[in-house]
């Protein structure tokens, strides 16, 4: 047995981390008796630490894959736990926002989807009481809001811009969004599609963005129309939106990098 | 040879189950927090701006990573920052709650004992006489982790949360500083590692077991007589 060492059970009274004094001269005359306890006080101890062998879970594929499912899980549900539609994000002064030139262009694919501007409005659909097509005039009419905020990427990179839009959570009022529906589900000009929690698209800050820099959209920002959300991170914030949904559960697609292993919630 | 300083013979309950348990989680935790951490910063590894970007590494040698990619990685990264957190908070609850935290904090009186022992592991001074079961070396290696180890979880809420967490994040320069920070704990904390397993490895086999039973056989150190 390797872990065997002498054990007595007088040993159970002794405090931690002080010397054992040898109370039981008796059992030195018998080593049998000894050994005995020994690889029984061994057992015990060691069975404390079984539980350890769950983490070999992570070893086996099948579980592993369940097992950080449950981990991004988990992690949302702490994070829209944490989250408060009242907490605003940090805000900078005009000297702390980058140049513009120095705003990343970030897309997965297709910087410049087709899209005839022209022509251009937002679907939106769902349970809402006012469905139908938005213009960008429309959208314009609401107050609008510009902020300086800081843009997070899931690759580690952030950088501070300028936006301006409308609120998110007044263009839901203007179309009459249930006040029971969850979510909000927004698909793209190119194949890019996201949804997000109704407690983050009422934040204050949550813009359905159309100038940066006190400019229109450019086409590989967004436009004409994107979402600039201070409180989720990059990929959350769809570009060339052409539709949008309000909705009581989310959708089969959920997000288009969220359903390839990205959090869904995605929150900052 | 001071009485203090004589060798026991008896076994000692060095390592509480608490001790035992939060040990090899956190060991467990650390290494796969290391690797996917690695992974994770492979996808943007600078800490200065997007553009232009001045990357320190043309990549991370994908055998100091996990999860594949940055998604892959993200998933095991915040599996495993919860078993972190709880084994932490477990271990920090139980040591104070036992009082088996005072073996073991580094605290003023064991200042004077740094240098000595120091002097002994790498410049092959005379050993000084150890007394309890932690020498002043160890308690600040040991203590340090620990410190390093909130370091990492509160750097780490801040680059998970940064808008929640603002308030937090202040103190480390925001998401761009945290991101920074979270970098040099993990430093520190893998640092301390090679020392840990060198030790062990001179240690011999009835301090390592000690780390799966709590008992050490014929530990190499007594204890004053007024504790002992």
């Amino acid at each position: 047995m390797f872990f065997a060492r002498p054990a007595s059970e007088s040993r159970r009274s002794v405090t931690i981390g002080a010397v054992v004094r040898d109370r039981c001269a008796h059992e030195r005359d018998d080593a049998d008796h000894q050994v005995k306890n020994d690889r029984r006080t061994t057992r015990r101890e060691l069975l404390k630490l079984s539980p350890l062998v769950l983490l070999g879970g992570f070893a086996v594929p099948s579980i592993r894959a369940r097992l950080l499912e449950a981990g991004m899980a988990w992690s949302d549900v702490a994070a829209s736990a944490v989250f408060r539609r009242s907490h605003l994000a940090p805000t900078f002064s005009a000297s702390d926002v980058v140049p513009f030139d120095q705003f990343p262009y970030n897309g997965y694919d297709n910087l410049e989807p087709a899209i005839d501007f022209e022509r251009w409005s937002l679907t939106v659909g769902g349970a809402v009481s006012h469905p139908g097509r938005y213009t960008l005039d429309q959208i314009r009419t609401l107050p609008k809001v510009t902020q300086n905020t800081r843009h997070v990427c899931v690759e580690g990179w952030d950088v501070i811009g300028r936006f301006g839009g409308a609120r998110l959570g007044d263009f839901l009022d203007l179309v009459g969004a249930d006040p029971q529906a969850r979510f909000i589900a927004v698909s793209c000009a190119d194949d890019y599609y996201e949804s997000l929690d109704v407690a983050t698209a009422r934040q204050p800050q949550s813009l359905l963005c159309y100038e940066m820099y006190d400019q229109p959209l450019d086409r590989g920002h967004g436009a004409p129309l994107r979402l600039q959300l201070p409180t989720k991170l990059g990929y959350k914030q769809a570009k060339y939106l052409m539709t949008l949904e309000v909705t009581h559960v989310l959708p089969a697609k959920r997000s288009y990098w969220g359903d390839q292993g990205y959090s869904w919630y995605g929150g900052l | 040879m001071s009485r203090a300083g004589i060798a026991s013979t008896q076994p000692v309950y060095e390592h509480p189950w608490i001790v035992r348990f939060s040990h090899w989680t956190n060991a467990l935790a650390i290494l796969v927090l290391t690797l996917s951490g690695l992974q994770i910063f492979d996808a943007f590894p600078s800490f200065g701006p997007k553009i232009p970007e001045n990357d320190l590494i043309e990549a991370v040698p994908a055998a100091v990573t996990l999860g594949g990619w940055l998604g892959g990685a993200l998933q095991w990264h915040f599996t495993f920052m919860w078993i972190f957190a709880a084994g932490g908070v477990l271990y920090v609850v139980g040591q104070i709650a036992s009082g088996h935290y005072r073996t073991v904090m580094f605290t003023g009186r064991d200042v004077a004992g740094v240098w000595p022992m120091a002097r002994h592991y790498f410049f092959f001074g005379p050993k000084p006489v150890q007394t309890g079961q932690y020498n002043p070396l160890q308690k600040l290696a040991y203590t340090a982790t620990i410190l390093l180890g909130a370091l990492s979880l509160s750097t780490g809420m801040v680059m998970f949360k940064p808008a929640q967490f603002s308030a937090l994040g202040l103190i480390f320069g925001g998401y761009h500083g945290a991101r920074l920070v979270h970098f040099l704990a993990m430093c520190g904390l893998l640092s301390f590692i090679p020392g840990h397993l060198i030790m062990v490895a001179i240690h011999g086999w009835d301090n390592f077991a000690s780390i799966f039973t709590g008992w050490k056989r014929r530990p190499d150190y007594g204890l004053p007589e007024d504790q002992a």
